[in-house]
């Protein structure tokens, strides 16, 4: 084979180009293409060992235990067992290594499920039964009803006439609506004649894998001729086929090459502010832990040279040292060992174990479950819990998020006339409720009895045969990309590509003017009854900057004309100069729609020459097919016959709020979180929807706008809203250009206070200007202080950067949550990203840490969970803190009574098992369990939640005050019973002072100690708490007594030596005395410390703690009132397309990006019809 | 469910991966049918309502505590100072330091020069009757018996008359685990070979004569040491000796181990009682241990009071490292030994808790007003 030389080189070079042949294996071998197998697990049976303990000792706190480990192994340096170090490194180890391979397993078997699937191959002539992994690119395969797409196909022949097939693309982008590809009428010929197949030999040159969903180009070569492929003609793996008998496909990409796959590669890992803060502590306890060493060190150091060396004549020094220093640096290493517990490793896995049963809470909780599409909310990353105490700041989309993105035909203007008001006797506009009378589409047997209209004269105009009313159903009948479904005659069922889109052909079916159905070339019409039939000749398609789309139809009459519906900013600029007053009208009612928040779109006609349009037709038909710019030469054509249009009049669609939005925003806003509306729609209904959701109220102060068209305006406007809302902030106004200097980038803002309530309203414009350097600065001060910001006209991109904007001059956390594909990229930067599982893309969901179907589910996640879980980790960490300083300093204390000899105060075991056993479970049982008030409690105070944005439980000043804590109790739990040993014996005159009995007393103080200290944190005692602690202390006694009994002795007398400790200490009636004067001595002060601050210096919390306290006294309050929802009258407003809305930037060039995916947003699916009626 | 659980793997963490089979993108699917399948179970523990019991620091429950901790520490501190001052205690210094004109200094310069069996005499009075049964102790200052490289240094298995141990001490023995020759020590190790051998000898003047008060050296030990812990190797033909045959003695041991109490099988060895009481480690620098009891013949009630002569056969130097050595007499109570510490801290920390309390009760009455307000 001639290219066999490229064969090395190929597997370096990235491949650019894809080149294939159809049905000739050996051809394609010769390019090494993967093979369609999939191989997501990381480790075989015998490659799992090395490669997870590589992996775990890459983990900076695995390694340090290695360290420690080889440390021990060192004679000289060795001050502890082995087992200390080993019994919970490989306890740590092995339960991280089940988990990965539990993991690494279940991955392995979906591997080979989805390898194993069997698809029906052409292979010589005849169709072979194979498994998905033998599949090669370049083979034909057949697939039916209802079948898998085994790897990113070219479609080549199906059933269905047209060669049309239809796929549900759920498992790519979420959307369950039917999506229709079409194989080139070169390769539908083939039909499923397995000969023709079979001498199939085009070859496909093609781009090289990627991960753009939405597109694809290629050519095809067949007998010499080339044909243009696009992404109409893939069929994606992923994808299920749907009511499609059979198709065949030709494997353009496999395995690991195809788009689905090569979506799914890396997920930004995020921590959390804790984590951060943890990861400074454990360097702060690094260096602390080096300065106890030192200390020790020196000390023994001048111990060996005073004591040590005349001391020899008992104590000979070891072999190999000959000086003090070096006696004291052989120390310093030994008390790394001994005090190595100050980091313990089971806190990482405990806060591991912790965030992991955090999550189960909220997957668990029926509250946030929403019934109507059987969601429950869902933790997607278990490691991010506690921030979600901590938010500051929240980004929101708005469509999907906000609203329900459902969409109602409302109003209409037709020909100058407004419709869809209703009004009373004496003609006053009266409100719709539920018992305003219907029109009642019943004349109509088509009609959908779903849609609902109160304004009978638009009816009646239907009815009198006005041309213009006529004209515009007729428009809404004919110009759109639905796709009908009528399984059962006179059961229409529309896909649709948005949800608006839907709703309007909907009106028009309702109105007398029936989509039927369609094929490549006709729309078929049921117009008052009448069957017609349009020749469909072009379509002219929507795109983000076009904004509008068109048919070109000839009617069954030979009328050619083009229908255009699009946004009114474009669509009047294409408007004929003849219909000037018809015009004002219109722009009248379009105005007094988008006033009341509704989504309009213009509509218009134009009539066509039939030479013209033949000749136009001809470019068109070259543009399509051309290679290169094929788009640019398209939109060029487009633009030229889409002018001089006659205008039909308005729609107006109503879109719905979701439920609970503003109580959700309301509350959230008392918890003191800034809500950031980022959204594409234009600005005025921006703004309504801000009133309506009561973001923006009444009673604000001032709502600002920047909406300034060069840098200066922008800056002009920011600088005079802030100076409103804050005079003082000027006073060093001259910081600002030190500001300007991009040397002190990361520089974090203080906070600062407005003295009033404000609102801000920038569009895309000015933020584009307001985000670049110099500006950005302005925009954050001037931001920060309103209580709301709305940010219309936003690109995905603009969203991201408003986010970073804030998490890079304010030290706070932040929360984007959103539910469309161009909600990803704030979801991704944002520290929290939230997913909103309902009607558009799963793309939201699935870059998400959390999701859940409705965004009043947020209040609870926030206050309730994210609450909680800031709480327990708080306690946590504080009380973790203690214990181990509380268990590791006594060494310390030690230190400076036995020559500084790395001697331990505990027995080896005590050592081994203390954080293990006898102090984890409690601690996890309240971590896990702990509550300071209720749900409903945390809800109704959202107050609450303003400690944890402040980060007031868990800080550098907290962590201090833990260790200050644990000094206490150290010196307590050595120097009580060393007072209460020294000099003195037992009861039967048998010494006491023994190291031993000394060694158990400390350990048992100790341990009760810090029982006691997790009982007085406990907030929220369960069961089970009482279990663990009591349980704890039981085992705790029951391991000594058996580790130190006779038995134990006899079996391994080098590994127990404490036999008979336990028996014959603790029979003695002073020991429990210093038991419980230890206990009492560390445990009173902080009773007495805490009472007396609550009392001196509340807290917020401490207050509204005492609040509910009183409350609680007395009977229960009414539940919070579920307001009535909003009637009618008060709409979200919108612009066209919110998908696309932000066109007029990228358009200016300020802001590149590539777009995005058309088809995975802003989809409609049939759920949401369903879900409407439930 | 098809592919979905796959599409999960690839995002998230692996944990996420078990814990969420289903995705959304199934509950879409099934959610034409609205299968209530996936809304989470009810459970107390699922939906975090587990009953619990939510104790609160108030001046309710803080104020009592107070008190009554304050109380019940100052009742136990003056149980523990009177019981503590009941208990009689002599102390006699003997180190001998170098100028301090002791009779034993004599002895303790000839020990420094390496010579043992110097014997020296004290007299001393007792001003009140000990009552019985009094303990005679010998205690250690500035002696690192804590000493990590120190308490290590011994050979369990051997001490528990493991045969192996004999032959093969381990090796934490060292550098006391073999004699020059490469013999093994038994018993090998610092602290067995750094054992204390000071004998002591008391005299009661009673009619102008010295009567010797008889001292017991049975039960000094802890019973599970010279029981279980403690024993020797199996006897070879009846012979102790035999069965210490090929060990060598301690260097600073005059005698070899089964010569400890040669007349005595079962106090001698491994298991001679002032080996034991030697080998169980003391926890600080300065310790006593319990050398003998006086509770035989006359003497059964209490040592009466009177003048007493000390013989004390001095052999273990100390005055190198600062060492000091003392015996002291002692009787004792329930709770041990005379020990004021105990007593003093429950009486301070007693009065310290009931006055704090009450600062904490004029806190809570001033700033109840206030704090009463901000709940309204």
């Amino acid at each position: 084979m001639p290219l066999s030389g490229f064969k090395f080189g190929k597997k370096k070079l990235k491949e650019e180009e894809r080149y294939l042949q159809a049905n000739n294996r050996d051809f394609n071998l010769e390019f090494e293409y993967a093979n369609n197998s999939i191989k997501t697990s990381k480790y075989n049976f015998f490659t799992f060992l090395p490669l997870n303990l590589f992996e775990q000792f890459q983990r900076i706190a695995n390694a340090y235990f290695l360290f420690l480990l080889i440390l021990q192994l060192i004679p000289q340096v060795s001050s502890l067992s082995w087992f200390t170090t080993v019994v919970p490194l490989v306890l740590v180890l092995a339960v991280s290594g089940v988990k990965d391979a539990i993991d690494d397993f279940n991955r392995h078997k979906s591997d080979n499920h989805v390898n194993n699937r069997p698809v029906q191959v052409l292979i010589n002539g005849r169709l072979k039964d194979d498994k998905w992994m033998n599949i090669q690119v370049g083979d034909i395969i057949k697939l039916e009803n209802n079948n898998f797409v085994t790897a990113d196909l070219l479609l080549l022949s199906s059933s269905e006439p047209h060669s049309l097939t239809y796929i549900e693309t759920a498992e790519l982008d979420g959307e369950t609506n039917l999506k229709v590809k079409q194989a080139l009428t070169v390769t539908a010929e083939l039909g499923e004649n397995l000969q023709k197949l079979t001498d199939f030999n085009g070859e496909v040159k093609c781009e090289a894998p990627n991960n753009k969903l939405d597109k694809f180009t290629g050519t095809l070569t067949l007998r010499g001729e080339k044909f243009a492929l696009d992404n109409e003609k893939m069929l994606l793996r992923g994808c299920t086929i749907r009511n499609t008998e059979w198709c065949f496909g030709l494997v353009i990409y496999a395995g690991p090459d195809t788009k689905l796959m090569q979506n799914c590669g890396k997920t930004t890992f995020k921590r959390t502010s804790i984590d951060r803060l943890m990861n400074v502590l454990v360097l702060v306890i690094f260096a602390f832990l080096a300065l106890m060493c030192f200390i020790l060190a020196i000390g023994n150091g001048i111990w060996e040279h005073d004591k040590g060396y005349y001391f020899q004549v008992y104590l000979p020094w070891a072999v190999g040292v000959n000086s003090a220093a070096y006696s004291g640096f052989l120390m310093f290493w030994s008390y790394v060992i001994i005090l190595n517990t100050v980091v313990p490793i089971s806190l990482y896995v405990s806060v591991e174990i912790i965030r992991l049963g955090n999550s189960f809470y909220i997957d668990w909780d029926r509250k946030m479950y929403y019934p109507l599409n059987d969601t429950p909310a869902q933790a997607r990353t278990t490691t991010l819990n506690e921030e979600l105490g901590q938010i500051k700041y929240i980004f929101s989309d708005k469509t999907g998020t906000l609203t329900q993105n459902i969409m109602a035909f409302n109003k209409c203007s037709i020909n100058g006339k407004s419709y869809g008001d209703v009004y009373d006797m004496a003609g006053q506009r009266t409100e719709i409720t539920e018992h305003t009378e219907k029109v009642d589409f019943s004349y109509n047997r088509l009609a959908d009895p779903k849609f609902v209209f109160y304004d009978h004269s638009l009816v009646e105009a239907v009815k009198l045969d006005d041309a213009a009313t006529h004209g515009f159903f007729r428009l809404l009948s004919l110009c759109h990309t639905v796709m009908p479904e009528e399984k059962k005659e006179g059961n229409l069922v529309y896909q649709a590509q948005s949800p608006d889109e839907g709703a309007l052909v909907t009106a028009a079916r309702n109105f007398g003017f029936v989509f039927r159905a369609r094929t490549p070339e006709t729309i078929t019409v049921v117009e008052m009854g009448e069957t017609k039939v349009y020749e469909l000749l072009a379509i002219l398609d929507f795109n983000n900057v076009r904004k509008r789309m068109s048919v070109i139809v000839r009617s069954p009459e030979g009328d050619l004309t083009l229908y255009c519906k699009g946004a009114d900013t474009i669509v009047y600029e294409l408007l004929d100069s003849s219909c000037g007053s018809l015009k004002e009208e219109t722009m009248e009612h379009l105005n007094e729609f988008a006033g009341e928040g509704l989504r309009t779109l213009v509509v218009a006609y134009k009539n066509l020459q039939e030479d013209y349009f033949q000749e136009w037709h001809k470019r068109h038909h070259e543009a399509s097919t051309a290679l290169d710019g094929r788009e640019e030469k398209l939109s060029e054509l487009y633009e030229e016959i889409e002018k001089d249009l006659m205008l039909l009049g308005a729609t107006a669609i109503e879109d719905k709020l979701q439920d609970g939005v503003p109580q959700t925003i309301e509350t959230l806003t008392k918890a003191h979180i800034k809500i950031w509306v980022l959204t594409g729609d234009k600005q005025e209904t921006a703004v309504n929807i801000g009133y309506s959701c009561n973001m923006l109220h009444d009673d604000m102060e001032d709502v600002f706008i920047i909406e300034g068209n060069t840098s200066e305006e922008v800056l002009d406007e920011l600088r005079t809203a802030r100076k409103k809302m804050n005079p003082d902030s000027f006073l060093d106004s001259d910081d600002i250009i030190k500001f300007e200097n991009p040397s002190t980038k990361s520089r974090i803002l203080p906070e600062e206070q407005a003295n009033g309530v404000y609102g801000l309203v920038i569009n895309g414009h000015s933020l584009a200007y307001a985000l670049e350097g110099n500006l950005e600065l302005e925009l954050v001060r001037t931001a920060c202080l309103c209580k709301v910001v709305i940010c219309c006209r936003v690109t995905p991109l603009q969203k991201a950067q408003v986010v970073e904007l804030v998490k890079k001059y304010k030290k706070a956390v932040t929360l984007a949550i959103g539910d469309g594909a161009n909600d990803v990229s704030m979801i991704k930067t944002a520290h929290i990203g939230v997913g909103i599982s309902g009607q558009e893309g799963m793309q939201a969901v699935l870059s998400s840490d959390f999701s859940f179907a409705q965004f009043r589910y947020l209040q609870r996640l926030l206050l309730v969970h994210g609450r909680w879980s800031y709480i327990r980790m708080c306690k946590f960490l504080r009380y973790f803190f203690y214990k181990n300083f509380a268990f590791t300093l006594v060494h310390f204390w030690y230190g400076f009574f036995s020559g500084f000899s790395a001697q331990t105060v505990y027995d080896q075991w005590f050592i081994t098992l203390y954080n293990l056993v006898y102090t984890s479970l409690p601690v996890l049982g309240m971590s896990l369990f702990d509550q300071d008030v209720d749900d409903r409690w945390s809800m109704q105070f959202p107050h609450l939640y303003e400690p944890g944005q402040q980060n007031l439980y868990f800080n550098k000043i907290e962590f201090v005050k833990c260790v200050l804590h644990g000094i206490y109790s150290s010196l307590i739990l050595f120097f009580i019973p060393y007072g209460a040993m020294y000099d003195t014996v037992r009861s039967d005159g048998k010494a006491i002072a023994d190291y031993q009995s000394f060694a158990l007393m400390a350990q048992t103080c100790l341990l009760i100690v810090v029982s006691v200290q997790i009982g007085l944190d406990t907030a929220y005692w369960t069961a089970v708490n009482q279990f663990f602690i009591w349980g704890s202390l039981s085992v705790y006694f029951a391991i000594i007594f058996t580790m130190y009994s006779d038995g134990m002795y006899l079996i391994f007398t080098a590994s127990f030596p404490f036999i008979g400790t336990a028996r014959n200490t603790l029979s003695q009636p002073n020991v429990w005395l210093v038991i419980f004067l230890s206990i009492i001595l560390c445990v009173l002060p902080v009773v007495g410390g805490r009472f007396l601050k609550s009392q001196l210096m509340p807290t917020i919390s401490d207050k509204v703690l005492r609040k509910i306290r009183a409350a609680k006294k007395q009977p229960p309050p009414p539940l919070p009132k579920t307001r009535l929802r909003r009637t009618s009258t008060r709409r979200s407003g919108y612009a066209f397309s919110h998908q696309h809305g932000f066109g007029a930037l990228i358009m200016s060039g300020r802001n590149m990006r590539p777009k995005l995916p058309f088809t995975t947003t802003g989809m409609f699916s049939p759920n949401s019809e369903k879900n409407k009626h439930k | 469910m098809g592919p979905c659980p796959v599409v999960g793997q690839w995002q998230g963490s692996g944990l996420s991966l078990g814990l969420h089979g289903a995705l959304p993108g199934g509950g879409a699917m099934a959610g034409i049918g609205a299968l209530p399948g996936n809304k989470p179970d009810n459970t107390a523990f699922t939906q975090q309502r587990l009953p619990a019991w939510q104790p609160l620091l108030s001046a309710g429950t803080a104020l009592p505590l107070f008190f009554c901790a304050g109380l019940a520490c100052l009742a136990l501190g003056l149980g523990l100072h009177f019981s503590s001052a009941t208990i009689r205690e002599l102390e006699l210094d003997y180190t001998g330091a170098p100028g301090s004109g002791h009779n034993c200094s004599r002895c303790a310069n000839a020990s420094r020069a390496g010579a043992a069996g110097c014997t020296c005499s004290l007299r001393f009075e007792l001003p009140e009757r000990f009552p019985g049964p009094v303990c005679l102790y010998y205690q250690l200052a500035n002696y690192y018996q804590n000493h990590r490289r120190y308490s290590v240094s011994r050979d369990d298995r051997q001490l528990s008359g493991v045969a192996s141990g004999l032959s093969n001490p381990a090796r934490e023995c060292s550098p006391f685990r073999t004699d020059p020759r490469g013999i093994p020590i038994a018993p090998c190790g610092a602290i067995a070979n750094s054992l204390f051998n000071d004998t002591f000898a008391l005299y009661h003047l009673a009619n102008g004569t010295f009567y010797p008060v008889p001292l017991d050296n049975r039960g000094i030990s802890w019973w599970t040491d010279s029981n279980i812990k403690f024993s020797n190797p199996e006897l070879i033909n009846g012979s102790l000796e035999a069965a210490f045959r090929g060990t060598a003695k301690p260097p600073n041991w005059p005698h070899a181990a089964y010569t400890l109490d040669m007349g005595n099988l079962n106090n001698t060895g491994f298991i001679n009682e002032d080996f034991i009481v030697w080998m169980r480690t003391a926890a600080l620098p300065t310790f006593r241990k319990l050398y003998r009891r006086v509770r035989e013949g006359n003497f059964s009630s209490g040592l009466p009071q009177g003048t007493y002569r000390l013989d004390i056969t001095y052999n273990y130097p100390v005055l190198s490292f600062q060492g000091t050595k003392k015996v002291i007499f002692s009787t004792v109570s329930w709770m041990g030994g005379k020990n004021p510490f105990l007593g003093i801290v429950y009486l301070i920390f007693g009065s310290a808790c009931i006055l704090t309390g009450f600062v904490m009760l004029a806190v809570h009455i001033k700033f109840q007003k206030q704090n009463q307000m901000d709940v309204e």
